[in-house]
């Protein structure tokens, strides 16, 4: 039985240090859920208090309305996957997998059975005899995720899973997590410091910073409407712009300097402050900058650039000695070279403009 | 990341394991204590004791002569295993791993056999002395006083240096002496600007090792120290002897040897922490094959050395086979000796057997246990228990023998002259060894492994019996089998508790060389050398290790 988990203003304190200040969240029933963030920003932490690892100074955490707080970690029907796998070395395959049936009070032929199942679930049938140090990264991923499911637990715990795999491995595990999770539709919190990882399996994710949830949304909402400037740094590559806001209800522009400026259509101030002449932090991601053939736009000199097939990455200087990063499909012309003078224009559906301390997105469509 | 405060079952274990150590370790400390600064008839408080000892002479050359001996033992066996180590490690020597279990088991025999052995091949009728008198008609030195502790307690001490070097060059990487080569630095500089420096932490505390033990060592001094007393000696025969014994000035002198050791001990780690850097080598330094004048001369000391090492012990094997009459050695060879071994004293090797593995179960079960709670139980209960195990290290075996006969001598808890008394110094002292690498290994799993079945749903009892325990097990054989080794090996406690119907083996053969019933010695050392081979065969085999670490 999957549950949902209620957070309610949780608190972490490490002696006097608070780690997680009154955090609250709801993370639904059969929900594929990821904290993601910088290392230290608690994000290990709070799975390790739903888990039951650390202790709860203040607050609650519930699965479905039950507070679990005082609950023992064994007694939370928890399954749990840990970043070093945490394999017992010293048991097969089908020990590791059936030592929380064990636990369980089912019979001989019962826990067979369901070993057997969770085996062909996570594809790993053949090496059920073998010993831990006989597999593979990858195989032995797969038995920390056959032993945490196998339980049929209300709750799939992930602590960095795959961080330990090599970069092609990380994909095709994170496929297969992803596929794993849909097929036994368990509640499922991931942590990860990748941010691709994170997008590529989540159904919404917490970006995280200093124990504070900067942005809950889906992967989508996260990377196109990001809501302050650290989650739009986080996620993805970007690139802040100074620049200044004026005009008012009736329509406002976005001035870059140097004789450039956009007018928005999707700004939106809070109260109905004119912004006569706002400061504000426009995050512009690579892939948003239009080169133009007309010469209108920002002026910019090509450093260097990166060919990288699809795509090639140009390092611009601004006419303001900011240096950017801009990306455009790769053509089949020469590339442009260093010293060369470009002109560039932003996509304004896609840009997002900050106010000056890069806290509050002036974009609407923000989904927090 | 571990701040669950609950009250689980391995604080009461804690708390078990820290009233047996209050009970028989804290309290004969403190009981020796208290007896160094009460008159012993009168009941009064007063320094007299330390006062005596100061006063006289006689006490505070041996004080004096002890500190001369531990010097000169550290500094001396650190110059010569220094360079051995440094040889193994970037030369090829045929027959090299073999040399390093000779080596091994050189420093496993208790050390005043090697001093009896000494006498018989360098006394004043050895058998070299006698070959080089007849030969060559020249007298040469003696042997006894402190040339005879320094040379036998100094070919001991050398393997276990040599092990700590041998460890730490291992994990040198080859790169660091090639970086100093590309900066111009060549032979005698590259080791005293690189070498040295790096493999300084590990003489510290190797040098602290072989600092405590040539300290308290009394069986050496005893047999061929003659006039030459040092401490160990002097508490023993104020402890011992039938007229005028003083419990209370003895209990003075231990308080002041464990003070020095104390001190000692600190300063190294004073010392130590402010050098301490941790190194892993991903190309360690590899031997290679040298050729010529450089091989020849590294084969000689290399196997030179080891013969002068394993010298004391094969002519105790020798000599056990050889025929005698009475007291003295005649012509021939015969199997006399084990027989009277057998049949006059044949009851201490039982009494050995079954002292050892009593201790032993104890030592295996307290180790495991103590081991989990200070590695994964840190609180500051266990961090005492922590400091307590490490006192055997500082205290003396004779001090502590003492100090449980004056504390268990009376009521309420009798224990003197009872087999549980030696089960208890045993254990107390022999614990370390079995609880170090059982932490060690204990470090090495991850705390994720227990979390994980906890998570499953196993108990915290569950968890340490099918998880835990199964993981640690390599870790705590190996280091039971050093704690057999020593334990067995043991004298300077034991020679203290001892009883007609608890005698030991080496106890045994002690006395039996004190009467002059070499023959006899030689069968039990024979007896007793065999045992620890195949027991360090035994660890070598199951730890899949080549060395020891002490």
């Amino acid at each position: 039985m999957s549950v949902t988990i209620n957070i309610q203003d949780l608190v972490k304190k490490y002696g006097d240090t608070t780690v997680i200040p009154e955090l609250s969240l709801e993370i639904k029933q059969g929900e594929f859920f990821t904290l993601l963030g910088p290392s230290g920003c608690g994000k290990t932490t709070l799975l390790r208090m739903i888990a039951g690892f650390n202790s709860i100074e203040g607050g609650t955490i519930s699965f479905n309305e039950r507070v679990i707080n005082q609950v023992e970690p064994g007694k939370r029907n928890i399954g749990m996957v840990f970043q070093s796998y945490a394999i017992f070395p010293h048991l097969t395959v089908k020990g590791n997998i059936a030592f929380g049936l064990e636990n369980r009070k089912l019979s001989k032929a019962d826990i067979n059975a369901k070993v057997e199942d969770i085996l062909k679930v996570v594809q790993i049938e053949q090496y059920k005899d073998r010993m831990p140090k006989n597999l593979s990264g990858g195989q032995q991923q797969r038995v920390a995720l056959a032993r945490a499911i196998v339980i049929r637990p209300d709750v799939l715990l992930m602590d960095e899973p795959l961080s330990n795999l090599d970069a092609k491995l990380r994909v095709d595990m994170r496929n297969a997590i992803k596929d794993i999770q849909r097929e036994v539709g368990i509640t499922t919190v991931y942590v990860t410091h990748d941010q691709e990882e994170a997008m590529a399996v989540s159904d919404r994710i917490a970006v995280m910073k200093s124990g504070v949830i900067q942005h809950l949304g889906t992967p989508q909402e996260i990377y196109q409407r990001p809501a302050n400037v650290f989650v739009a740094t986080f996620i993805g590559r970007t690139n802040i712009i100074e620049a200044a806001l004026t005009g008012g209800k009736d329509g406002y522009s976005v001035d870059f300097g140097s004789g450039y400026s956009e007018a928005m259509t999707n700004i939106q101030l809070p109260g109905s402050t004119d912004a006569k002449k706002l400061s504000v932090k426009v995050s512009v991601r690579p892939e948003e900058f239009i080169m133009t053939d007309d010469h209108t736009g920002m002026k910019a000199t090509i450093v260097h650039s990166v060919f990288l097939g699809q795509n090639t990455h140009y390092f611009v200087d601004l006419e303001s000695g900011q240096r950017i990063e801009i990306t455009q499909e790769s053509k089949t012309t020469h590339i442009l070279e260093p010293g060369q003078v470009v002109h560039l224009k932003v996509k304004t559906d896609k840009i997002n403009v900050y106010d000056a301390a890069g806290e509050l997105n002036y974009t609407r469509g923000v989904q927090l | 990341m571990r701040t669950r405060k609950r009250f689980d079952v391995w604080t009461n274990i804690s708390f078990l394991i820290f009233a047996f150590y209050m009970l028989f370790l804290a309290l004969p400390l403190f009981t020796m204590l208290f007896k160094s600064v009460y008159n012993g008839t009168t009941g009064d408080f007063s320094f007299a004791y330390f006062v005596k000892f100061f006063s006289k002479p006689y006490y505070t050359n041996a004080l004096f002569n002890s500190m001369k001996v531990t010097v000169c033992v550290t500094a001396l066996a650190t110059i010569i295993a220094t360079p051995l180590a440094y040889i193994m490690a970037t030369v090829k020597i045929r027959g090299n791993a073999t040399i390093r279990i000779l080596i091994l088991i050189s420093s496993m025999s208790a050390p005043f056999i090697g001093a009896y052995s000494w006498i018989l091949l360098l006394g004043r009728n050895g058998v070299i002395t006698q070959f080089v008198s007849n030969t060559f008609g020249f007298q040469m030195p003696d042997i006894y006083g402190f040339t005879g502790i320094l040379v036998v307690l100094t070919l001991q001490m050398v393997p276990l240096i040599f092990m700590y070097v041998s460890g730490a060059l291992k994990n040198v990487d080859q790169s660091l002496m090639e970086a100093a080569e590309s900066m111009g630095y060549k032979g005698f500089g590259k080791m005293r600007k690189v070498l040295l420096p790096l493999i300084t932490p590990t003489l510290l505390a190797g040098g602290l090792l072989v600092f405590m033990r040539a300290l308290a060592d009394f069986g050496t001094p005893m047999l061929i120290g003659e006039g030459f007393k040092t401490v160990p000696v002097l508490i023993f025969n104020e402890f011992i002897s039938e007229v005028g014994g003083d419990d209370g000035f003895a209990a003075a002198i231990s308080v002041i040897v464990v003070l020095f050791a104390t001190s000692v001990f600190l300063l190294q780690k004073f010392i130590a922490n402010r050098k301490s850097f941790t190194m892993s080598a991903l190309h360690p330094i590899e031997a290679k094959k040298k050729k010529g004048m450089g091989s020849i001369a590294a084969h000689v000391i290399i196997y030179l050395y080891t013969f002068i090492a394993l010298l004391p012990q094969l002519y105790v094997i020798y000599t056990s086979f050889l025929k005698s009459n009475g007291r003295i050695f005649v012509k021939g060879f015969s199997l006399q000796s084990y027989q009277s071994a057998f049949e006059s004293i044949g009851g201490v090797i039982t009494n050995t057997f079954i002292l050892a593995i009593v201790s032993l179960v104890i030592i295996i079960f307290l180790a495991i246990l103590i081991a989990y709670v200070t590695v994964r139980r840190k609180n500051a209960l266990t961090n005492t228990l922590d400091i307590f195990t490490m006192f055997p290290y500082i205290v003396p075996g004779s001090i502590l023998g003492i100090a449980l006969l004056i504390t268990f001598n009376d009521k309420p808890l009798i224990l003197s002259g009872t087999a549980l008394i030696m089960i208890i110094s045993f254990v107390i002292r022999r614990l370390p060894y079995t609880i170090r690498s059982s932490a060690a290994i204990l470090h090495q799993i991850n705390d994720g492994i227990e979390e994980a079945a906890i998570s499953l749903g196993a108990s915290q009892m569950k968890t340490f019996f099918k998880i835990t325990l199964p993981m640690m097990l390599a870790g705590v054989v190996s280091g039971a089998i050093l704690s057999w080794i020593t334990i067995i090996t043991e004298l300077s406690t034991s020679i203290i508790l001892y009883t007609g119907k608890t005698k030991t083996v080496t106890v045994a053969i002690y006395t039996e060389v004190i009467r002059g019933n070499y023959g006899v010695a030689a069968a039990l050392s024979t007896i007793l050398t065999v045992i620890t081979v195949v027991s360090l065969l035994a660890f070598l085999k199951l730890s899949g290790q080549k060395e020891v670490s002490l």
